[in-house]
């Protein structure tokens, strides 16, 4: 199903696991006598509960008493009696063989023997695909995650779920590397020392039966955004046990003017839902509504779907962008004005009052016509446009593009409303400064902290360390405090009990989409570690101390199939078929939201005016970054390695200012000798004066960001994120305060040079092509005149010059392999750079190593300013008007697969060799490392593992990997296969049924998880396919064609849809 | 040298200039060279010079051990600039051997006598050279261990080396090259080796010597063949000096990097090749005649020679930068365009100029009679040659590869410590097999100087 890999057993079977976990047969037989009766145990469970039990086992305070005991019953209860070398060799060999199951978690399984009986539905070999979601924020990605013998490897996009569509972004790509993260927490600890589970369920009780009196007014909860019903409701239901006892949250990258602003628009918290796909003129007002967000994924698609352009008649959407720093929305708007972030709301005031709704504004000069044309544009596609506020925005502005919508007639065609997404929606800011004011207030004994690292990402001003670490008397303002997360962080560090949480591919779940959708999160593996879920840290607290997630979560399910198709009688095992359905496809039915009819309850002339924007003053925004996210992505190799959509800064974050401001302050970039424009930019390091508070940060200068402000991304400078992610980048939320949590404004002498240069890992500083066509653009305009333009001027060699007998091509009588990747549609989100990671065992190597020129993605994403003529340094710390807002483009390169490839004719030992298929093969084994063909390759795509750069020891790492793709070794040359796995695995099939592999069959991995539908593969000698009727259109091209190079991966040339009024401007 | 130069176009000249030095008789040549060997005790300087050049070369050593163990990432190398000083150091050292060939080859087809006293030691710097250049190739690789791959041996899995790669013709030039080189060498010494034998008194010498000198006694018969077999060799290597190169240019030329893609440099690569290596036979030759008082046999003669053949390939190539700078431009491909304006403007323009100042500005002071027979500046423009030359490679190899068809993956390099350890240590490695080579063989061929003195006698009668 579209293009999907065969989801053969995409059916979750609730017994399906076993395998997994042989209940420690192997193990538990070694043990001395006692565990007889454990086994008994074992064996008096039948077979569907079967998979669980270990988990249960584990739960079992007697089984962990005795697995904790360091020595079992047996033993000399009186230690201090002489015991002879027998008795303690023997003694010793069985604590050792209880040691796995004890301690420091389970090691990998290993068996030595093949089933003896084959598990339903498993061929070994052959990958399993279940459907789960990953949440975050108020969304969760609904996802299809591959499986491999029980070990989830790679993940992929559900097509069934609104909030993937099959496509997916980075963070759920790389969200399978941190299940095998080997700094995950892995155990329950009190003041950092190993406790067991059922030491910290009794603790939890007593807590709680101490807790009855009061009825729980000393008891708080910290979460992040929920919007799982069943926690929800786990939570709810414990609220009702302790009526008094409060639950706050705290979401730190996620702003709370969406929330507000739909409360000022509407009177009541809101969740809005966009319609891009009918909208032909979009405004974003800061809003990365393609890049990040709620829905971003399907976002992009639909928006992307609107910009397809196959012959004369297809016309385009526009998208107007105005914001403060280039995102990916920005990168892809046809136009992009940058405002400062507080200039935002003005401009979203200025425009409202062109529409007719009251106010006035004016703004600046070279901004108002913009806006003229913005808001003529908009009243001409009423009920057509569509206008999207930004998550940092503050109320005002998504108020005003609530009631601007309203005004446009948008309302019900390119967006709606449905109730909130997150099962509990309050102001965050509001919540954890009750929460601080109530520990101050000595109000609060016990804190149960779910998920987050409130002491890394609070405003500083709660100085949220201070509330619950012990001070300089060793008093503790909260008596117990208890976090919950998969690692052990800046928070853990202050909390008495931390309990290490489960990734969401080893726990049951749920969690609703951006549109209400409930998606039932199923595990793929059992817990690694002695792990458990936020939904058991909480039951520890309730009467059901001992529930497992995977009754809680089915039982809310059979709960919410009742209420969504209520059925006076039910029929003897609906809920079982609807049960597994959910399951088998990802989502449950019927269980997104409908539209609601929302009443505007506001007038833009009712907003006080503005107060004015400090003249004169520097601007500092705070963003979540586009790769670690608001930290909890900091110990992610190849999220810290993923070069960031703009910037293509890697493993650090840095201050960024446009070029003007660099002049001004004289910052300065300096390309090192090492590495170079491809790797090594030195940069000059400020000081940061803020709220009184200060940072010292790289500088980093972004082409097209507004003048007089600072970005400084949130998510680095982590104190203890793990060994990947512990020291990078600087903290930003170091001078984040309450007052001013997304902008702070301070006068430029805030800004101090310290004289010192940092060194940033940087993957592409050139942003000029230098003239050459190597990344096509031009007008819908010019596209309708000549839709050849990108052929136009490309000096293509004779293909009928040939020696070999007029033969200019050799015809593949078989199937050609060929990739169209159309830059119309690319916003440059990075999904596919990580899903070829992910799928292809790409090592991550380190900043040292990118700061060299060394990284390994197969598949990378350039980066192009159109109509900048700085050359040859392309330095932008020189100021040059054409930088203060250059139009961006993206272009992705993955091995073009040349037909007429430099890189095998200089090959001296044939090591890389074309296949009857016309793919251009690596042979590992042959390499010998000459490195000739990467020098012969004019895209530079080819990879060397210069160093031994994949770690072979850890042995959680060797779980991850895909056991189709070869892990190379150093010295070897490595690039882009097409995924040739994923085409031979195509190929068995088909050659199987005899039958051709049909269109859409192969899917590689990176056209699996582009958003966008970007990339698309295929066999070109099928005139039908996808990929033959692209290449068949005028726009497509192939990169550095002049070079008879003849690449199988052609590209088509973007095309934008500028206002002819702003262009004639 | 001495005071009070005669006019130039003088016929003093040429008799003050000879190429062996007046009142030598067949004893006094076979004393003098063969006493280096073997009577002269050792001087102080010998062994002093020798621990500095063995030290560097065990740093070599380290460095490869080093390489071998972590991989070729200990260097500046990397993505686009795959090819670093490796690679530059490897054509600089083969293009340093050809001067001794050509030397002992071509000038010895011409009847050049005055290549006599020099072209032992020109033989032996260029087999050094190529042993030099030879580490390079094979430590490069990411699995040095698996170099063999670029044999064509029977492999059992009926692969073959890829033989449209230039490198695949590089292993076959190089190889032969060098095993031609040492024949050339070796025969050219068996006479003189005898010699050794009889003069030597100790017995563990005369068996070393004895076996070396595979019998030689000196017959008519043996003369006879001994010139055939030269006189055949010569033929055989004389080709090498311009094939070798020729096809280590291919490396460059086969690619299709701009600066690299250029039918020029073949021709350009042998002349610069030549230009270099009599360059480094200079840079020998000079403090060797002082050190050991040869002021005799190699003397202004040669030297004023060898500066000519420099201004010679110098000029030629001058003219091939010319060309490769004006068909660039006349080509009007733009990315030859763009290369031409890198090398002047871009990042690594010190290195274009500072190549264009020691390889064709600074050796036009050769037309001078004074700077050629200035020993010391001499010998100071041969090492601006030679790292003039070293630049040329650098320019190339390096600097083409920085800036090449996609803006997005440009960057830069700069060697690292390991670099230039393995590249001075080859320099050590040099130095090292030269001092042993002076210690232990005759420096001069001691035969054809002997063939000489009876000719120049018979002239001068």
């Amino acid at each position: 199903m579209d293009g999907m890999r065969e989801r053969e057993q995409h059916e979750h079977i609730v017994g399906r696991h076993d395998h997994n976990h042989p209940a420690g047969d192997g193990k538990l037989q070694d043990g001395p006598m006692d565990l007889a009766a454990v086994r008994a145990k074992l064996e008096s469970k039948t077979g569907k509960q079967y998979w669980r039990t270990l988990e249960e086992l584990a739960g079992d305070p007697q089984f962990e008493e005795l697995l904790h005991r360091e020595f079992p019953r047996q033993a000399p209860s009186d230690w201090d009696n002489s015991v002879d070398r027998r008795d303690f060799l023997k003694l010793m060999a069985a604590s050792l063989a209880l040691a796995g199951l004890s301690g420091c978690g389970r090691t990998p399984e290993q068996y030595l023997v093949p089933y003896v009986k084959q598990p339903d539905g498993l061929t070994l070999g052959r990958p399993q695909f279940y459907a789960t979601a990953m949440p975050f924020g108020a969304d969760a990605i609904g996802l299809l995650v591959e499986s491999h013998e029980g070990r989830p490897t790679k993940i992929e996009g559900n097509p069934d779920h609104p909030s993937s569509l099959g496509a997916t972004n980075v963070f759920a790509q790389a969200s399978v590397l941190n299940l095998y993260d080997p700094d995950r927490a892995q155990t329950v600890t009190k003041f950092g020392e190993i406790q067991t589970w059922s030491l910290f369920v009794e603790s939890a009780q007593a807590l709680a039966a101490g807790m009855k009196g009061d009825g729980g007014a000393r008891f708080r909860i910290l979460s992040g955004i929920v919007t799982s019903p069943t926690l929800a409701g786990q939570i709810q239901s414990l609220l009702t046990t302790f009526p008094k006892a409060k639950w706050h949250q705290w979401e730190p990258a996620v702003g709370d003017g969406t929330r507000e602003g739909a409360k000022l628009a509407f009177g009541s918290y809101l969740n809005t839902v966009y319609r891009p796909e009918k909208a032909d003129v979009i405004l974003a007002l800061d809003s990365d509504f393609l890049g990040s967000g709620p829905g971003h994924i399907p976002y992009a698609k639909k928006f992307s779907r609107r910009r397809k352009l196959n012959g004369p008649d297809d016309t385009m959407n526009r998208l107007y962008a105005v914001e403060p720093t280039p995102s990916v929305t920005g990168a892809t708007a046809d136009h992009r004005w940058p405002l400062r972030a507080s200039e935002v709301e003005l401009f979203a005031r200025a425009l409202a009052a062109k529409l007719g709704l009251g106010g006035s504004v004016t703004l600046a000069a070279g901004a108002e016509k913009w806006l003229d044309t913005v808001a003529k544009d908009l009243q001409k596609h009423k009920g057509v446009s569509l206008v999207v506020a930004g998550e940092q925005q503050p109320a005002e502005v998504h108020a005003l593009a609530h009631a601007i919508n309203a005004a446009l007639g948008n309302v019900g065609t390119t967006l709606y409303y449905t109730e909130p997404v997150e099962a509990h929606p309050v102001n965050h800011l509001e919540s954890l400064a009750e929460l601080c004011a109530d520990i101050e207030a000595g109000k609060v004994e016990t804190l149960l902290i779910l998920g987050g690292n409130p002491v890394y990402t609070a405003p500083h001003d709660f100085d949220f360390a201070a509330k619950i670490a012990f001070d300089k008397t060793k008093q503790k303002k909260v008596k117990t405090t208890i976090h919950v997360s998969s690692h052990f962080d800046e928070t853990s560090e202050l909390c008495d009990w931390h309990v290490a949480e489960s990734h969401y591919l080893e726990t049951w779940g749920d969690a609703r989409a951006f549109d209400g959708t409930v998606g039932v999160i199923q595990p793929l593996i059992a817990p690694l570690y002695h792990t458990h879920s936020l939904r058991a840290a909480l039951a520890a607290f309730s009467d059901q101390p001992g529930v497992s997630d995977y009754d809680v979560v089915r039982a809310n399910s059979e709960a919410m199939g009742q209420r969504l198709s209520p059925m006076s009688s039910p029929e003897p095992g609906s809920f079982e078929r609807f049960w597994r359905k959910s399951l088998h496809d990802g989502v449950v039915a019927g269980s997104a939201f409908a539209p609601l009819k929302a009443t505007l309850k506001f007038s833009p002339a009712s907003l006080p005016t503005p107060k004015p924007a400090p003249a004169n003053e520097m601007e500092f925004i705070f963003r979540p970054d586009p790769c670690v996210y608001d930290g909890r992505f900091a110990n992610n190799g190849w999220l810290q390695e993923l070069p960031k959509p703009v910037t293509k800064l890697t493993w650090d974050n840095a201050a960024m200012i446009s070029p003007k401001t660099a002049e001004n302050l004289k910052v300065a970039h300096n390309v090192a000798w090492r590495g170079g424009e491809h790797g090594k930019v030195y940069s000059n390091v400020i000081d940061i004066a803020l709220s009184n508070s200060k940072v010292t940060a790289a500088a980093w200068i972004v082409p097209g960001q507004a003048d007089d402000t600072v970005v400084l991304p949130l998510g680095y400078g982590r104190k203890r994120a793990g060994y990947t992610g512990t020291n990078k980048g600087f903290n930003a939320y170091a001078v984040r305060t309450s007052g001013a949590l997304w902008a702070a404004f301070a006068p430029s002498s805030a800004i101090r040079k310290t004289g010192q240069e940092y060194p940033l890992a940087c993957t592409q500083y050139h942003f000029n092509m230098e003239g050459r066509q190597i990344l096509a653009t031009g007008t819908l305009e010019e596209y309708l005149k000549n839709p050849n333009f990108a052929n136009e001027h490309a000096e293509l060699p004779p293909q009928e010059l040939s020696l070999y007998n007029g033969e200019a091509e050799f015809p593949y009588h078989r199937d050609k392999w060929a990739m169209a990747i159309d830059l119309n549609k690319c916003n440059g989100c990075n999904a596919c750079v990580v899903a070829c990671q992910s799928e292809n065992n790409i090592p991550v190597v380190g900043k040292e190593q990118v700061m060299r020129g060394r990284e390994m993605h197969w598949i990378r994403i350039d980066r192009y300013y159109q109509k900048s003529v700085k050359s040859p340094t392309n330095d932008p710390s020189s100021y040059d008007e054409s930088l203060f807002n250059p139009p961006t483009f993206f272009q992705p390169v993955p091995c073009q697969q040349c037909e007429n490839a430099p890189c095998e004719q200089v090959c001296p030992v044939g090591a890389t060799v074309h296949s009857a298929e016309g793919l251009n093969d690596m042979v590992y084994n042959r390499c010998v490392g000459t490195r000739y063909c990467s020098n012969n390759c004019p895209y530079k795509v080819r990879r060397f593992n210069f160093l031994r750069f994949q770690d072979w020891e850890t042995p959680q790492l060797k779980l991850l990997r895909n056991p189709e793709v070869t892990v190379r070794s150093r010295g070897v040359m490595e690039k882009c296969t097409y995924c040739v796995q994923r085409i031979n695995d195509a190929r068995i099939e088909s050659e199987k049924l005899n039958a051709p592999i049909h269109d859409g069959a192969i899917v590689t991995a990176c056209e699996q998880a582009c958003p966008t539908e970007a990339i698309v593969f295929g066999n070109a000698n099928d005139q039908d396919s996808r990929v033959a009727k692209l290449k068949a259109q005028q726009r497509n091209y192939a990169l550095l064609g002049e070079l008879n190079t003849r690449p199988r991966t052609t590209y088509l040339a973007a095309v934008r849809n500028p206002n002819p009024e702003l262009e004639s401007a | 040298m001495s005071a009070g130069q005669p006019p130039f176009d003088s016929p003093e000249i040429r008799r003050l200039s000879p190429v062996i030095g007046p009142g030598h008789t067949y004893g006094s040549v076979t004393d003098k060279i063969s006493a280096i060997v073997l009577t002269r005790p050792t001087s102080l300087g010998w062994y002093v010079g020798f621990l500095i050049a063995f030290s560097v070369m065990g740093m070599m050593t380290v460095a490869i051990a080093w390489l071998v163990i972590k991989g070729t990432g200990i260097w500046g190398i990397n993505i686009p600039i795959g090819w670093g000083f490796a690679i530059v150091n490897f054509v600089w050292w083969i293009g340093i051997g050809h001067a001794g060939t050509l030397i002992s080859a071509i000038l010895f087809l011409l009847n050049q006598k005055w290549r006599t006293s020099i072209n032992r030691f020109a033989e032996a710097m260029t087999l050094f050279a190529v042993a030099c250049a030879g580490i390079f190739p094979l430590i490069h690789t990411g699995r040095p261990w698996l170099a063999f791959y670029m044999m064509p041996y029977p492999s059992t899995m009926g692969i073959w080396p890829q033989f449209r790669s230039p490198l695949i013709w590089d292993v076959f030039a190089v190889s032969t090259y060098g095993t031609v080189s040492l024949m050339f060498w070796f025969v050219g010494l068996i006479p003189d080796l005898a010699t050794l034998r009889d003069r030597s008194i100790r017995k563990p010498l005369k068996i070393i010597y004895g076996m070396l000198s595979l019998g030689w006694r000196g017959s008519g018969r043996h003369w006879h063949r001994y010139q055939s077999a030269y006189l055949l060799l010569a033929g055989l290597a004389t080709p090498l000096v311009l094939s070798v190169h020729t096809v280590v240019s291919f490396d460059f030329a086969i690619a299709i990097v701009p600066g690299w893609h250029t039918t020029i440099f073949p021709p350009y690569f042998v002349a610069g090749a030549i230009y270099s290596g009599f360059a480094m036979v200079l840079t020998i030759a000079i403090p060797l005649r002082k050190a050991y008082a040869l002021e005799d046999f190699i003397t202004m003669r040669h030297l004023d020679n060898m500066a000519k053949v420099m201004l010679a390939t110098g000029l030629i190539v001058a003219y091939g930068y010319f060309f490769e700078f004006f068909l660039s431009l006349y080509s009007g491909n733009k990315f030859d365009v763009f290369l031409v304006q890198q090398r002047l403007h871009g990042p690594y323009a010190p290195f274009y100029f500072a190549l264009i100042l020691s390889n064709i500005l600074v050796p036009q002071l050769l037309w001078s009679y004074k700077v050629r027979h200035n020993v010391v500046v001499l010998f100071l423009m041969s090492i601006v040659v030679n790292i003039g030359m070293w630049l040329e490679r650098f320019v190339i190899v390096v600097i083409s590869l920085t800036r090449d068809f996609v803006p997005s993956a440009w960057g830069r390099y700069s060697p690292t410590f390991w670099d230039w350890a393995t590249f001075i240590g080859t320099m050590g490695m040099f130095v090292t097999l030269l001092f042993l080579f002076v210690r232990v063989l005759p420096a001069i061929s001691i035969a054809e100087m002997r063939e000489l003195v009876a000719e120049t006698s018979e002239e001068e009668k």
